[in-house]
């Protein structure tokens, strides 16, 4: 198996905008690959990185926790799978949620990521908006941020992260070396350049040929 | 992409976009908005892993047999459940009452559902949805009432299919006809495509939009019956992109294990045996008892308000 499989947890949220951009973003690097839906669990042993997408954190946590996922996805991380969050995948990857309202959270995540994360921390859907957003790691040029009842990084917790974006006082996008976590939609928009970032990470894991080993 | 990239460098936020609304209904896929008259009810929603609640004065099947004007919610009642719950928190107003959705949107709610449950309060104009910040979802029973509140501002549909009764057969029909609508769009050239905008009263450029992309462009969630988890997954087989839960979970006797089961149903709409299992949590004589549509007099249908 030569060609790049990335999957999409889909058991609820914008995945097929996810699966869109993804191809689209193959295609202009030029590779061969696909993304794939991942709704059951042995589905993620047959994929090079996972995109967790926008959604409800609680009702995917939820679901991922019944399926039995949330190890499994927990083991495929520690064993170097890139993965990337948007959004409520942020959330899911966090290893603290509080709620800017309801307080601590005690809804199942993954555990991956050394921060704290605050769900709806810029407000309700009315306080969600647009914004350009620096990100010096994929270029010059501002990013289109798009943040809907977003979530946002209240405080870092290791120093293996590495903060790629903030938006006023807060960290909006972070990096801890196979994962990537993100307060906004990139896949509202067009621009490919933090799927592309995640896929050259993908290219450069050594995850992958294990992976590709396993299965040919 | 249906939406294109921010033009210019944008140094002040922008709220209330078309992306930005349209995006939240895209996070609401694939789940399950539930229908709650109070906390207890929505903390029942968020645990069993709902999207979001829609927060009302009286469930639909209460609403029918009630009679009367139907308004919206107690703005206290919707308050009270914003307070409680971190998911989205939705509200009804009454079609063409654009007062009761400026106070709904001054409340902060989420969403909200211009609905043909309440009574309507214009019988010929629904609100002008575009200067809202706040997103809309309308219901619709055929393309063209959908693509007329797409051009009103809609963010987000659904079926009206007939609400309160337990009975999926008219939202079946509504979805259907949409589905069927738009493949047939995607046949047609462009001389008979205007000829489509004419007949539905909607401009050109959206009839196109949709004729190229096989699709609304935006989300389109099934409503009206839905009762059991073997409707919700029926309806996503139909190609609904999530469902919205009135009366059949707070109305049944099981509503913990019912809304469970029937979000579970949502996700794995194309799995039988975990229908099947969802299917087992509840039993059918805990059901709401449904309604035949037949037997409902034309003043006592909800889907013929607001076309």
């Amino acid at each position: 198996m030569r060609t790049l499989r990335i999957g999409v947890l889909a058991l609820q949220g914008d995945v097929s905008e996810h699966i869109d951009i993804t191809n689209a973003t193959l295609r202009e690097m030029g590779l061969e690959g696909e993304a794939v839906i991942v709704k059951e669990k042995d589905r993620l042993d047959e994929i090079h990185g996972l995109i967790i997408p926008g959604g409800e954190s609680t009702t995917i946590g939820r679901m991922a926790e019944r399926y039995e996922m949330i190890s499994k996805i927990k083991n495929a991380a520690f064993a170097g799978m890139p993965i990337f969050g948007t959004c409520s995948g942020l959330i899911l990857m966090a290893k603290k949620v509080r709620d800017a309202k309801i307080g601590e959270m005690n809804q199942p995540t993954l555990g991956l990521l050394d921060v704290e994360v605050i769900r709806n921390a810029f407000g309700r859907q009315r306080e969600s908006f647009e914004i350009s957003l620096k990100i010096p790691k994929i270029g010059k040029n501002p990013f289109p941020g798009v943040f809907i009842r977003a979530p946002a990084i209240a405080s870092i917790l290791s120093k293996d992260v590495e903060v790629l974006a903030s938006y006023e006082d807060k960290i909006v996008a972070v990096q801890q070396n196979n994962l990537i976590g993100i307060a906004f939609h990139p896949e509202l928009t067009d621009d490919t350049r933090l799927h592309e970032f995640f896929i050259g990470m993908i290219l450069k894991s050594p995850f992958k040929d294990r992976i590709s080993k396993a299965n040919s | 992409m249906t939406i294109t990239t921010i033009e210019t460098k944008m140094e002040n936020p922008l709220f209330g976009t078309v992306r930005v609304k349209r995006g939240f209904a895209r996070m609401q896929k694939g789940g399950v908005i539930m229908d709650v008259t109070n906390v207890e009810q929505a903390q029942i929603a968020e645990d069993s892993g709902a999207i979001a609640v829609m927060v009302l004065d009286k469930l639909p099947a209460d609403v029918r047999a009630a009679g009367g004007v139907a308004r919206m919610c107690d703005p206290k009642r919707i308050q009270e459940v914003m307070d409680h719950v971190t998911i989205p928190v939705m509200a009804k107003c009454r079609i063409g009452h654009y007062m009761e959705a400026k106070i709904l949107e001054a409340l902060g709610i989420d969403m909200i559902d211009e609905s043909e449950v309440l009574t309507p309060a214009d019988d010929a104009h629904h609100i002008d949805k575009w200067e809202f910040t706040v997103p809309f979802v309308n219901g619709c029973r055929d393309l063209g009432e959908a693509l007329r509140r797409i051009a009103e501002g809609a963010s987000m549909l659904r079926t009206k299919g007939e609400a309160g009764t337990g009975n999926v057969a008219e939202a079946v029909k509504h979805i259907k006809l949409v589905m069927g609508k738009i493949r047939e769009l995607k046949g047609l050239s462009e001389e008979q495509l205007l000829d489509m905008a004419k007949e539905y009263r909607v401009p050109i450029d959206l009839v196109k939009e949709t004729a190229k992309l096989g699709r609304l462009p935006v989300v389109n969630f099934a409503a009206g019956g839905i009762a059991t988890p073997a409707d919700a997954a029926l309806m996503m087989h139909l190609g609904a992109d999530g469902v919205f839960v009135g009366s059949g979970i707070f109305k049944s006797k099981d509503p913990a294990k019912r809304a469970e089961s029937i979000v579970i149903a949502t996700t794995y709409w194309d799995d039988p045996k975990i229908v099947l299992e969802a299917s087992k949590m509840i039993s059918e004589e805990n059901s709401m008892i449904g309604i035949d549509i037949k037997t409902l007099k034309p003043e006592q249908m909800m889907q013929v308000r607001g076309v």
